[in-house]
């Protein structure tokens, strides 16, 4: 008899060489070009506030891992992400302190105590967004450009005034850190397309509905300026690209997708037009995660060569 | 036409590159040989030879044991030794037979010497059940049962299954570039069982030489055509070898012929050229040696009943001690612990991997990126299956189609995250296949 053992398993026996880690990273990178905007746009504070909430985010996986003496996950790089986005998604003038509470909340309260990685059921950083907004909506909403208070492009339109569509899309605007700029958004959300992290479905689709649906009701008419400050403005472009399409808090079938990502439009439309805030995105999205859920069980694919009528079938 | 080919599916690596140039050798086997009495889906053949008894090369050994089983027939002359249960790769213990090769190769009497032209329908069926064919692609069907569907005059289709699109595997390839006449021959056997049928080589676009020569050959032959296909994981799984053909689809409660189709592999269809023209009971096949591990990969024409040690013995052993051993190719292959067992009807290769990447790549958490659903050919969301799976929610899993799974692998390949998806669902869809068998 044969001694030697080989492995055994179930097949398949190979793998493909993508893997978990790999696409955090490549969300890292895709985000990098929008941070450094941020940093030129509004100076070293804004590195301060993202290196806060990515460090805070990090050190709270690995503590809460660590005293529950769970295997520690942060060599996932999945908190990098949610940090990452928690400073994008601040002021840079932001207390450093709240900062980490909202890097706290998001990766404790959301993510963690669900189930940890692909159990949270809306995205982390969005909802340590709303939660910082909500706790601090002064501190929050306290955007200034060039040492100079300002309102958002979008404020600023909403209140009537006009604001220059170059500015907006080079991002030469106050807001939250990672939001201004479109132009360094689009590239990182180029480098994820190509490197197929993400499909184009969901962004498309949101933004395409959020478009017809602010030309039907925005009050505006057939105004391609005013539809191009919409489409620039108010984070729409990061919320689109990077948060609207994370994995775990969006259907994966596609025509869930396409209903998630049609709801996001509408959403963000209607909080926008008819809204007190000019803004609307996060809370579109977040309520979208919440309905992802309902949604797949409702457009549960049909399986290959199965026919919806039983009596088609039997024939 | 573009060509021809079904939604979803995986690219791995193919590595057919190491064994695709290399030309069938004959290999004479050793003194020992094992004949494993299950070798095909269905009841296990009943032996009827006892030990002691001296037998024939083609001699029948061991008869069908049901309407769906096979006969089993030595492929050697010698005595009988032993009837024990002997490991096996793929069924683990099998009652089997053990025969001593006295290396004088007596031929029993053919199974068929009148031209097949003249035989009718149900001779022939007879004559391939005798020779114990069955689909040597690796499921190991009885060939003449799916040959005998309830109303052969609706089969519309006799399909070959030449995509080979599991990776590694040159066996078919090689098949089609030597004996590409057995082949066509054996097909227009298979077609003129059905009124209305037509004869399609389906092959994939990765082997334009075999593409080019069947072509050539059959281009004067009204009722068969070759059909490229577009390379891709499954192909030749046979719901999706039938979309891709005919545009049909069928679901797990279906057969190919609720579809017109009949699909034979195509060694199974140069087996039944062999039994009807050249009246062989099938005792021998084309098997792949392969795999980085493996110092001069080959394909061989074996006698069935070798065993897999004598195979890498042949192929100049391992280059370095592999981690994992497999009949069959990577994606749906069996691994096994010992090669200390016999080729069967269905082996189709032994696949040899130096590193095996399955504990080099521990499980991580589900991210739900739908790698897995765009992966799968049924068009099924692997996910929720193999989360249902996992917590023992037969319901959901049957609600979401579970049972649809060909267990194709294409999900477990494509996840990220390394998660067991294929395998969490061939467990579930065991444990409620089996509930309902019980009821």
């Amino acid at each position: 008899m044969d001694k030697i053992q080989y492995n055994v398993s179930s097949s398949p026996h190979v793998r493909d060489r993508s893997s978990t880690n790999r696409i955090m990273i490549d969300v890292c990178i895709a985000l990098l070009p929008a941070c450094a905007f941020g940093i030129y746009n509004f100076g070293i504070r804004a590195l301060w506030v993202l290196l806060a909430a990515v460090v805070t985010s990090v050190l709270s996986e690995f503590l809460y891992c660590k005293i529950l003496k769970k295997p520690i996950t942060i060599r996932d790089f999945s908190a990098v992400v949610t940090g990452l986005l928690i400073g994008m998604n601040m002021p840079h003038t932001m207390p450093i302190w709240m900062v980490c509470l909202g890097s706290i909340f998001a990766i404790i309260i959301v993510k963690q105590l669900f189930g940890g990685l692909g159990q949270n059921f809306m995205n982390p950083a969005l909802a340590a967004r709303c939660f910082l907004l909500i706790s601090f909506a002064g501190k929050m909403t306290a955007f200034t450009y060039d040492g100079i208070s300002s309102a958002t492009p979008l404020a600023v339109i909403k209140a009537g005034e006009t604001y220059d569509l170059l500015d907006m899309f080079i991002g030469r605007t106050g807001g939250v850190i990672g939001e201004t700029s479109v132009i360094a958004l689009l590239v990182g959300a180029s480098y994820l397309l190509i490197r197929r992290v993400i499909t184009p479905l969901i962004p498309l689709v949101y933004i395409g509905v959020f478009a017809v649906f602010t030309l039907l009701f925005g009050g505006h008419g057939f105004d391609m300026y005013y539809l191009g400050c919409q489409i620039c403005g108010g984070g729409l472009i990061l919320g689109a690209f990077f948060m609207a399409t994370d994995y775990v808090t969006s259907p994966v079938t596609f025509a869930g997708k396409m209903i998630y990502a049609a709801l996001l439009g509408i959403l963000t439309g209607v909080f926008r037009i008819f809204g007190s805030s000019a803004e609307g995105v996060s809370y579109a999205i977040i309520i979208g995660n919440c309905l992802v859920p309902l949604i797949e069980k409702f457009t549960i694919p049909r399986p290959f060569g199965v026919v919806k009528d039983k009596k088609e079938a039997s024939k | 036409m573009g060509l021809l080919t079904f939604k979803g599916g995986v690219h791995p690596y193919d590595g057919k590159e190491l064994s695709r140039d290399c030309a069938i050798e004959e290999l004479k086997p050793g003194s020992v040989l094992v004949f494993p009495l299950s070798q095909h889906i269905g009841a296990p053949a009943k032996p009827i030879v006892a030990v002691g008894d001296h037998v024939l090369a083609g001699q029948k050994i061991a008869e069908k044991g049901g309407f769906i089983s096979a006969n089993i027939h030595s492929s050697v002359s010698g005595t009988v030794k032993k009837i024990e249960p002997r490991l096996t790769a793929i069924n683990g213990l099998v009652n089997s037979i053990v025969i001593e090769n006295d290396g004088l190769y007596e031929c029993a009497g053919k199974l068929n010497d009148r031209p097949w032209n003249d035989l009718t329908r149900d001779e022939i069926i007879h004559i391939i059940d005798e020779a114990g064919i069955v689909g040597m692609g690796g499921a190991g069907f009885p060939a003449s049962v799916k040959l005998s569907p309830k109303d052969p005059d609706s089969i519309e289709y006799v399909i070959v299954n030449g995509a080979e699109c599991e990776p590694y595997l040159t066996s078919d390839y090689r098949r089609m570039l030597e004996a590409p006449d057995q082949l066509i021959e054996g097909l227009k056997i298979a077609v003129s069982l059905f009124k209305n049928a037509k004869g399609v080589i389906g092959i994939e676009d990765n082997k334009p030489e075999a593409i080019k020569l069947l072509t050539e050959k059959v281009k004067d032959i009204p009722n068969i055509e070759v059909a490229p296909l577009k390379t891709k994981y499954p192909q030749g799984g046979e719901r999706f070898l039938i979309k891709a053909i005919t545009g049909r689809k069928i679901n797990s409660k279906m057969l190919p012929s609720d579809a017109g189709c009949v699909v034979h592999n195509v060694d199974t269809i140069v087996s039944i050229y062999q039994a009807v023209v050249e009246g062989r009971p099938l005792t021998r096949r084309i098997v792949t040696v392969t795999g980085d591990a493996v110092k001069t990969p080959k394909n061989y024409y074996v006698y069935l009943g070798m065993s897999f040690k004598e195979l890498i013995e042949a192929a100049g052993g391992f280059d370095v001690q592999p981690e994992k051993v497999i009949s069959g190719g990577p994606m749906m292959g069996f691994s096994f612990y010992s090669l200390d067992v016999p080729l069967v009807k269905g082996s189709s290769s032994l696949l040899a991997y130096k590193k095996d990447n399955v504990p080099h790549t521990p499980e991580q958490a589900c991210i739900r990126c739908g790698r897995c659903a765009q992966a799968c050919p049924e068009g099924l969301m692997p996910m929720k299956l193999a989360a249902a799976a996992l917590r023992g929610d037969e319901e959901t899993f049957v609600k979401l189609g579970g049972l649809e799974c060909v267990e194709c692998g294409s999900c477990a390949y494509a996840c990220p995250s390394k998660r067991q998806v294929t395998q969490a669902c061939r467990t579930m869809k065991k444990i409620v296949l089996d509930k309902r068998r019980r009821k």
